[in-house]
């Protein structure tokens, strides 16, 4: 089997899990589990945003909750004020595009280094956590819509078809609707990392004074790419202020964003099913310990049952005994595997040939 | 007479204290191939940085075909038809060998004649059987191959080599050697290259630096008997 049959069984594979997924879990699953896997399709989408910038372009962004937290405000605000959601679902998906388009812009063309870039998206975060928590007060609004500071804003009109006001997304269209979107988001990115600008931009990653040798001006494709990541993070940012008719400024805070780039450590950078699953499977393990309280009060159940403890750990062991993540890992195995036997049919068949001679 | 292809005006890099490179007055003919020989930190890389865009000039100019190229972007040059071969391989390391050559490739080739191109470059480089291999994982010498179909797929007319034959096996000298002959039939190229035997083979006109500065320039006969060019390269200090 060669690398391109593996490929597209990858992809067929992919499709009609995702598909199944989509059409069954409604008829089988409780309400209130349909409810948590939505969320885990709309945060996984968030985890596909830095797949793309850091697993392919090798820009790391340590905020990119910033461009989720823009979107699912942007939505809100928007929302407030139009009433009919085509509009505020398109503007938040651009403004943080605008976002990153502007604040990548510095960035590439000021020549500041990655790390920088790192310490910039972070801190940019971190500003709009602070200045979003600081408006609770009634003065502070945006046309009809009241910022409410740290209390967030509640009742988020939801997503309705489009041009027709009165059909509102249900919670059941939320969970179609949410896998619907990490499953086209999926296959746009596979297309897009199949297309030459995907190529571009790995090799780009690789070796970015030798692509600059060519010919290619590596400023501009981290500038595109970047701006496609912000995209998607305000994108899967609205649909999460669907979600929960919700939005408060925990979504800018510093354990959003370290969560996203757990998941894909722990997913694997350079794939894109690696982040889905680190995102999914993190989330599950979130939902799965908060549900666990500790019965005894012994140190180490209690221990057991911390979050961040336990996410801590998870961490340093990925980084530490499988730094390339999950799905990368099992690919070497495989392949180990596949060597493993091909050696194995090479030496049976050299088997009767030492007969003879011996 | 007819323009030169490239042209230094009194080329120099400070780094600091250290004057890597001054003055350099330098000319290249349209199609010309010229050696460019001289001891340890004589400044031959840092010159090619300067030709490339990978290092802004502190002082003086380079003219490529009459346009001041100094202070343009790496990309730029490229662009303008001028590649280089660096003295530590640079090339798309976690990349297939064939996705390397793509990757340059694509750059002038739309995605019909991409492919196509892409084999035939393969095939000259002799790497069509390691097509689907990383480049991280062949030798030294199969990489620097690697680098030269890199920097012949983007089809430059000025192709800079920095120690191409390094690391190579006698019979891979003789390959390269032969290599930089057939591509001296339509383009112009600047070679910097310690091993003799490699020059005799392919230089005609030789330039020596030493110290940052053109020590002298002449036809490679006469530079293999200049007594002050075997000084320099003994480490004596030259004379004049
Ligand atoms: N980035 C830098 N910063 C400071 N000094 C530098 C830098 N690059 C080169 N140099 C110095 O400039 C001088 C010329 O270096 P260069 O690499 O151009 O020499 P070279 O002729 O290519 O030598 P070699 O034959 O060993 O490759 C050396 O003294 C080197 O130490
Ligand atoms: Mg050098």
């Amino acid at each position: 089997m060669n690398a391109r049959t593996l490929n597209i069984l990858g992809l067929g594979l992919v499709g009609i899990v995702g598909i199944a997924f989509l059409i069954l879990t409604p008829r089988f699953a409780e309400l209130d589990t349909v409810l948590e896997l939505t969320v885990y399709m709309i945060m996984a989408v968030l985890s596909l945003s830095l797949a793309l910038i850091w697993g392919y372009g090798g820009i790391l962004c340590f905020g990119q909750s910033a461009f989720f937290g823009l979107g699912a405000y942007t939505y809100a605000i928007a929302m407030f004020n139009i009433g009919e959601s085509t509009v505020p679902f398109l503007l938040a998906i651009a403004l943080p595009a605008a976002f990153a388009a502007l604040l990548g812009y510095f960035v590439f063309y000021g020549r500041i280094s990655d790390v920088y870039l790192g310490v910039i998206t972070l801190t940019v975060t971190l500003i709009l956590f602070n200045s979003i928590n600081s408006t609770a007060g009634p003065e502070f609004h945006i046309g009809a819509a009241r910022l409410g500071g740290f209390n967030g804003i509640p009742g988020i009109p939801a997503l309705n078809y489009p041009g027709n006001k009165a059909a509102a997304v249900d919670l059941e269209g939320m969970f179609y609707l949410s896998t619907a979107a990490l499953l086209v988001t999926y296959f746009g990115l596979r297309l897009l990392l199949a297309s030459r600008f995907g190529r571009i931009i790995v090799g780009i990653r690789e070796n970015e004074r030798r692509a600059e040798l060519l010919g290619y001006d590596p400023r501009a494709y981290k500038l595109v790419t970047f701006t496609i990541g912000g995209a998607l993070a305000g994108f899967a940012g609205c649909l999460f202020a669907n979600w929960g008719n919700f939005v408060s400024p925990t979504i800018f805070g510093l354990a959003q964003s370290a969560q996203i780039i757990i998941w894909v450590i722990v997913g694997g950078r350079g794939t894109l099913i690696g982040p889905i699953i680190g995102c999914i499977g993190i989330q599950w393990l979130t939902t799965a310990l908060g549900a666990n309280q500790p019965s005894g009060s012994d140190w180490w159940t209690k221990l057991l049952a911390n979050a961040p403890f336990i996410f801590g750990v998870i961490l340093i062991a990925f980084v530490l005994l499988v730094p390339k993540g999950l799905v990368p890992t099992f690919g070497d195995f495989g392949q180990w595997l596949l060597r493993a036997r091909t050696r194995r049919v090479a030496a049976a068949s050299l088997e009767p040939k030492q007969a003879e001679e011996g | 007479m007819a323009e030169p292809l490239l042209q230094t005006r009194d080329l120099s890099m400070h780094f600091g204290g250290v004057k890597a490179v001054r003055n350099v007055n330098f000319t290249l003919a349209e199609g010309e191939l010229r050696c460019l020989i001289g001891p340890n930190g004589a400044g031959k890389s840092t010159f090619f940085k300067m030709l490339t865009g990978q290092l802004q000039p502190s002082l003086g100019q380079v003219l490529f075909r009459g346009h001041d190229i100094s202070k343009a972007h790496a990309h730029e040059i490229a662009r303008l038809g001028i590649g280089i071969k660096t003295q530590v391989p640079s090339v798309f390391d976690g990349l297939s060998v064939r996705e390397n050559i793509w990757l340059a490739a694509s750059r002038i080739h739309n995605r019909h004649r991409v492919n196509a191109v892409v084999d035939e470059m393969l095939e000259r480089i002799g790497l069509t059987s390691a097509a689907n291999r990383l480049v991280g994982q062949l030798a030294h010498g199969q990489r620097q191959w690697v680098e030269l179909g890199i920097v012949l797929s983007t089809d430059p007319d000025l192709i800079l080599l920095d120690e191409p034959a390094a690391g190579m096996t006698h019979e891979e000298v003789n390959k390269t050697a032969e290599l930089v002959r057939e591509i001296n039939r339509s383009k112009a190229l600047i070679v910097v290259e310690h091993d003799m035997q490699f020059i005799r083979m392919i230089a005609k006109q030789v330039t020596v630096f030493n110290q940052g500065s053109v020590l002298v320039e002449d036809s490679v006969e006469n530079i293999l008997r200049n007594p002050l060019v075997r000084d320099v390269y003994l480490g004596k200090q030259a004379a004049a």
